[in-house]
Parts: structure tokens; sequence; C-alpha cells
């Protein structure tokens, strides 16, 4: 097990640790080292990935290839909390475009974007796989279902006052 | 003795789920009874979240639509004083053939789903669980293993519908040392969700089917490729590869054989081209996800160049079944070349959405009207979209139509995955068509010229369809780009993009030649070709003028207002205001 250290300024330092023991695991660990470095950073800092080349010996070009490729990664560091909007096609029919017109209304940010103050990222997703429950959108970890207005105006007030 | 079971899947818990089961803890705890309250996977009614099941002396009783305020009179009522509070009961296990939603299924990969604890393989064990690698291992070779899978015709449930049975033959005879198991949980079609529950539910089931398929081709390592948006899949998955390694199960030598096999977890990343299988293994390489031309396949030449079998999560899960019942009861499901059963995420304008198992060879009518219980809100069955952005629309008059891999191919969609949406008379086809496209050409890698730019191209002539702007010879353009990007594209993607396109204009030819010649959306769906008006029964109440966000409506309290159709914006608000059905949408 190799622990790697990416110093940050400000941000909280978390190691990551991924397991490079075998070649074979280290011939495919790009994929989980950007994740890893990801989830400590909550985006990918340019420093991770001059970092990440030197272990996984692949160019930084090809790196920001792969991280550009992957609808995941983000070069970007994100709101605390992030919205992600299902485009699933069962939302679609049952009226995710007036959920997402509510979102933009509310928080007055569009898709992809990060309000002012750094509390909310409104981003969509594929499908999110409820779709009995749709329309539906998630708020970090958590789903919500069967959204009408009132209900998203809810949640993100309650968001809102857990600064 | 009592037992109580809630469900929490993804759907259960998005339901509230987690706040029932802590208040029937908190309940049972408050009055001293020393009652399991367990936690189980999704039992496919997903329009009844949260359920609750109470087992009761042998049998057991289903609790629908439950939230924390029911706990304490059900804990009162029916744990204290054995009278189970029928209003509240959905059906009993006893009941559960005559329960519509049950009736007409039949249930191999969900047979557990919803009734054991995901995370104890104590529990999985507990319902043969582990028996059938132990069989395989103990009184088959490899070959007869490969044989009982060729002769049930289990067919690939991820979309291809390739038998199974010769894809292990394939890989079983390539020649190489260090051989692949792959399981392929990168459910990306919007709309399907059964592999999610299927993994959230019985992930053992899933980590039994590798085994037995790894013990039949001779691989000793396998990875399972999961959605990073399945975060409690993915947490399950984790718990459940863990306790077979404690027990054994996974690793050197498993149950007492001289077999070694291990499973590890690869998490996407978020790219539903991952979802075929040559992009894929790049994705698990550490590359960008894109396909490759096949020949060499993956059973050849798959990741880091060995012999690999790539089958998806559903496949998985019907072989224990397969080889604890046999070849032949399974064959003896579905019709002449579609054999078992297969899970379909029934979804959109139905009544009961949920999971259902069907045997192969249902009808449509009898898996929306039977199992689903029609449509929503009493309106009328347009179509079914089958398949997802690969699949296309199958019209209501054609719901006779048996459900089998050639049944479907047959109509332009594809089986797929087995994401069925309903849809009503209320969906657009055109808007429909144009939501897939933009799906498809946002997801495309970029390799092929055609799929990358031949999508876009599409999706501007659907977006101008549905802006009023559509041109006379449409139709014949999107035909003719649709068939040229099938036959220039390299992977799935791109040669079943262009099919909602195609499969709406088969089937409902009339509302293109709608929206382009008289301008006009059917459906009342597509903005900017609606018009409102406001007819006699308005009352002058002046709550449609107050909403209007542009001030296009006027009139004087109490008299018939009008909308000044030049400064209207149709956003649709004063619609959704009016109480007396005033305002007309045309």
């Amino acid at each position: 097990m190799t622990v790697l250290k990416i110093p940050e300024k400000k941000r909280e330092v978390k190691n990551f640790k991924i397991d490079l023991l075998t070649k074979k695991d280290h011939k495919g660990a790009l994929i989980p080292l950007l994740q890893s470095a990801q989830d400590s950073y909550g985006y990918i800092p340019e420093k991770a990935i001059y970092y990440i080349s030197e272990i996984v010996k692949i160019p930084a070009a090809r790196i920001y290839g792969v991280i550009t490729f992957y609808s995941q990664f983000r070069l970007k560091p994100l709101g605390k909390n992030v919205i992600r909007i299902c485009e699933g096609t069962a939302c679609y029919v049952n009226g995710s475009k007036s959920v997402l017109e509510v979102l933009q209304d509310e928080l007055g940010i569009g898709l992809d974007e990060t309000t002012d103050d750094g509390l909310f990222s409104l981003q969509s997703v594929a499908c999110l796989g409820c779709c009995s429950l749709a329309p539906v959108m998630m708020i970090n970890d958590e789903t919500y279902g069967n959204l009408t207005s009132k209900k998203i105006k809810k949640a993100i007030k309650e968001y809102s006052f857990a600064k | 003795m009592k037992e109580i079971k809630v469900g929490l899947g993804t759907c259960g818990i998005s339901a509230g789920g987690k706040m029932v089961y802590n208040e029937f803890k908190d309940k049972l705890s408050q009055n001293n009874l020393d009652i399991e309250v367990k936690q189980t996977g999704c039992m496919g009614m997903c329009y009844n979240e949260v359920l609750v099941e109470v087992v009761d002396n042998g049998d057991s009783y289903l609790y629908s639509k439950v939230s924390s305020d029911n706990v304490e009179k059900i804990v009162n009522e029916h744990i204290i004083g054995n009278h189970p509070v029928d209003e509240w009961i959905a059906t009993s296990r006893k009941n559960i053939e005559k329960d519509p939603f049950f009736k007409k299924q039949k249930r191999i990969v969900l047979q557990n789903c919803g009734i054991i604890d995901p995370g104890s393989i104590d529990d999985y064990i507990l319902y043969d669980g582990y028996k059938a690698i132990k069989k395989a291992l103990q009184k088959y070779s490899q070959l007869e293993v490969i044989d009982i899978v060729c002769n049930s015709g289990i067919r690939g449930r991820g979309g291809g519908g390739f038998p199974t049975g010769v894809k292990w033959k394939f890989s079983y005879e390539a020649p190489g040392d260090s051989k692949y198991i792959i399981c392929n949980a990168d459910e990306g079609d919007p709309g399907a969700f059964m592999d999610r529950s299927i993994l959230e539910g019985n992930p053992h089931s899933v980590l039994e089917g590798m085994m037995i398929a790894g013990y039949a081709i001779g691989a000793q390592e396998a990875y399972i490729y999961i959605r990073a948006e399945y975060p409690l899949a993915l947490k399950r998955l984790k718990t459940a590869i863990g306790d077979c390694e404690k027990k054994g199960y996974l690793g050197e030598n498993i149950f007492g054989s001289n077999v070694s096999f291990t499973i590890k977890i690869k998490e996407g990343a978020g790219a539903f081209v991952c979802g075929e299988e040559t992009a894929l293994i790049a994705s698990i390489e550490g590359k960008r996800g894109v396909p490759r031309l096949r020949p060499p396949f993956p059973a050849h030449k798959g990741l880091w160049q060995n012999p690999t079998n790539i089958n998806n999560v559903e496949t998985f899960a019907n072989i224990s079944w397969i080889i604890l019942n046999g070849a032949d009861k399974f064959a003896s499901m579905g019709t002449e070349k579609s054999k078992g059963t297969k899970v379909f995420a029934l979804a959109g304008k139905i009544a009961r959405s949920g999971l259902a198992e069907v045997p192969m060879g249902m009808t449509i009518n009898e898996i929306v009207y039977d199992i689903g219980g029609g449509i929503k809100d009493g309106k009328k069955f347009k179509a079914v979209q089958i398949g997802g952005p690969s699949g296309g629309c199958i019209p209501a008059s054609m719901g006779d139509m048996k459900i089998d891999y050639e049944e479907v191919t047959k109509t332009g969609a594809i089986m797929g995955s087995g994401g069925l949406i309903v849809l009503d008379n209320t969906t657009c086809m055109v808007d429909l068509a144009k939501y897939f496209l933009n799906f498809t050409q946002n997801e495309s890698c970029g390799k092929c010229t055609f799929c990358r730019i031949g999508t876009k191209r599409m999706l501007e002539i659907l977006e101008r369809i549905t802006l009023g702007k559509g041109r006379e010879n449409d139709i014949e353009l999107l035909e003719d780009l649709a068939e040229k990007i099938k036959n220039s594209s390299l992977c799935g993607l791109g040669q079943t993009a262009p099919n909602p396109v195609l499969t709406t204009i088969k089937y409902f030819r009339d509302e293109y030649e709608a929206h382009i010649i008289e301008k006009r959306c059917p459906a009342h769906s597509c903005a900017a070709l609606l018009t409102y008006t406001i007819n006699e029964n308005c009352t002058g109440c002046t709550l449609c003028a107050k909403k209007c966000p542009v001030n296009a409506i006027s009139g004087e309290v109490k008299e018939i207002h009008e909308i000044d159709q030049d400064a209207c914006i149709k956003c649709g608000l004063c619609f959704n205001a009016c109480k007396v059905g005033a305002i007309d949408k045309l």
C-alpha cells in the first residue's frame, strides 16, 4: 500500500491511498487515483495531475484527456452542496424540465454552475435509477423523489439553513 | 415469532425508508420488544414505497406507503395486539399470487430481492445461497457447466442478446493462462434500474454467478464495473465481497476446491459509452472509454489483451438458479428463441411503476395493464419506449405483441437492458426522439465521424421541428442521416442511436408532419407550438393576469380576460393557475 500526499494550500490535506502493489493494478490505477484525488479535494487540482503522472508514468496531457472524457471529473472546485437533477426518460416525461427551471430560479444559476456563496452547485445526471419516483433529484447523497416546486424549495431551504 | 423487514433500496430510502426503519427500532425498544428489524432490498413494488413486511407466524403482511407516523399504530395493534392493520396492508405472502402486480410475474432473478437482508451473507446462505457454486465445483466439469448454460438458452440480458453459454465457450477455448470475468454494472440507459435493484437487493446472487462463470472458463480474477451514480449498490457490493473473503468463498481454493477466484470493484467515472464492452475494458485499463473495432473479440483479446468474458448483472444473477434447477426448467419458460424471464423496469405514466420479472413472450398489454395497472390519471395509453436510447417506441396499437428479442427487433427497437417507459397522450413523440438524441449526441465518444457529427445534425433538425421551423423534406433528411450513422459507426452506441427517431417516424409520422406542415404539436407539449386562449368559462378572477410574467393578459375584474398572443411567451403559468378551466391549450 502506497500512501500519497499532495500538499495543497488552505484546503485540508488528506492522504489518498491506492493499492499499487501489483503491476497489473498499477496499469489500471489511473482512474481510481483520479477518483481519490477528487474525493480528497472535491476536484482535481493541477498539482495532483502532475503528481499522479509521476506515479503511473503517464504523461500529464494524456491524463488530462482521461479527465475530460469522463463526466465525473472536475477541474474546478464544487459548491458545498451538489444538486444533481435526473435527466432520465421517466423524469423527462414526468416534468424534469420544470424541476430544472425551479432550481435555476431559486438558485440563480444554470447547469454546471456554482452559486456565489459557494453553497450550491447544479448538475445534471443521465439517470439516477429511481424512475418510479420521477421526477427525481439528488442533493449530495440524498435522493428526493416525486418533486414538486414546493418540495424543491423546501429541500433547498433546509440546506441553506444548515450552513 | 415476529420479524419486521423494511425495504431499503434507493427507492425505499428516497421515499423515507430510513426514518421508518429507525422509528420501528425506537418503538420496539420503548416497548421492550425483542423483535428484529431487518433491512431488505427492493421488492419491486416501487409505487408502494415505503414497504414494510411484518413476518408473523408463517405468514407475512406487506404494509404499503408506510410513513413514520404509521409506525406506532402498526407496533401497537399488530406487533403487540396481534391484529394486523388491514386498511394499510397491500397484500400478504400467502395471497401474493392473487395480487395483480405479482400474479403474472415469474421471479427467478428477483426471487429473494426484498426478502433477504442484502447486507448479510448468512441470510443469503439460508436461502440456498452458494449452493450452486458448490454443486458446480463438486459435480460438474468446466465444460459441463458451459453446456448447462448453453442448453438453458439464456441470452445476454444487457441488451445484445448474445447466447451466454456460447460466449463462455469462446473464452474457455481461447488460449491464455490469465483469463478475466467482468460484470457489466454500468447501467447507463435512462429509465433502467433493474441492475441497481438486483445489486442493492441481492448482491451475493451476482457474485455467485460470477464465481460459476470464473470456474467454467478458467478465470481467476474478476472485475465488477459499476456506475459511480449507484452509491448504495456499491456499498452493498463491497460488504458482500468482504464477507465472501472472510468466509473463504473468494480467494485461494474456494469451497475447498483447487480453484482460486477474486473479485474487484472498478467504479465508473460517468460515461455512457463505457457500457459497450470494449470501451468498458479500456476504462478498466485506465484509459478514455473509447470502443475499438471487433474482432478480436474480448473473448480472445480483452482486458490487458487476455481472454475476457463480459456479462451483465442480470445475466449473472440468473446463473445460480439455472445450475440449481437445471437447464430444462429454465428453457421451459419463454419463447422459442428467448428463454427464461426478463426483468423490466416499469416507469413513466403508469399507475404501478416498479420492477416486474416476467417470462419472455408476455405481451405489452399484459405488462402495462395487468401488472402495471394501466395509465396514470386515466389518460390514454399511447406507446411504450423500450430499450432506452438504443431502443424505440412501440405504439399502443401493437400492444398484443409478445416481447422477446426477435419480436422487439422486428419493430425497429431493441430489447435493451429492460427499461420500459410507458407514455400517454400528453407525450410528444418528436420531443421524445429529440430527448434521446440529445442524450446519445452528448454521450458519443467522438471516435466515429458519423456518430459524432451525424447525431448533432439530426438533433438540430429535431430541434427546429419542435420549434415550428421544420422544413418540408426534414423527415427524409432524418431518415437518410439515420441510415448513414447506423452503417458507419463502430459500436452499438452509434449503430443504435437513430433508433428512437426511426421508430417514432415509422409509427408516428403524422405527428412529425403536424409539427412540420401545420406547425402544431398534437400532444400539446412543444411549448413553441402552443397557443393559449381564454374561453367563456372565465370568471374574471384575475388570477391568470397576476401570474403572467410578461403582463400579456388583460381584462377587467369579473369580465372575460384576453391573452395578447404577440406578448405571450407560452410559459403555461396561466394554464396551471386557472381554477375554472378557462384557459385552452391548443
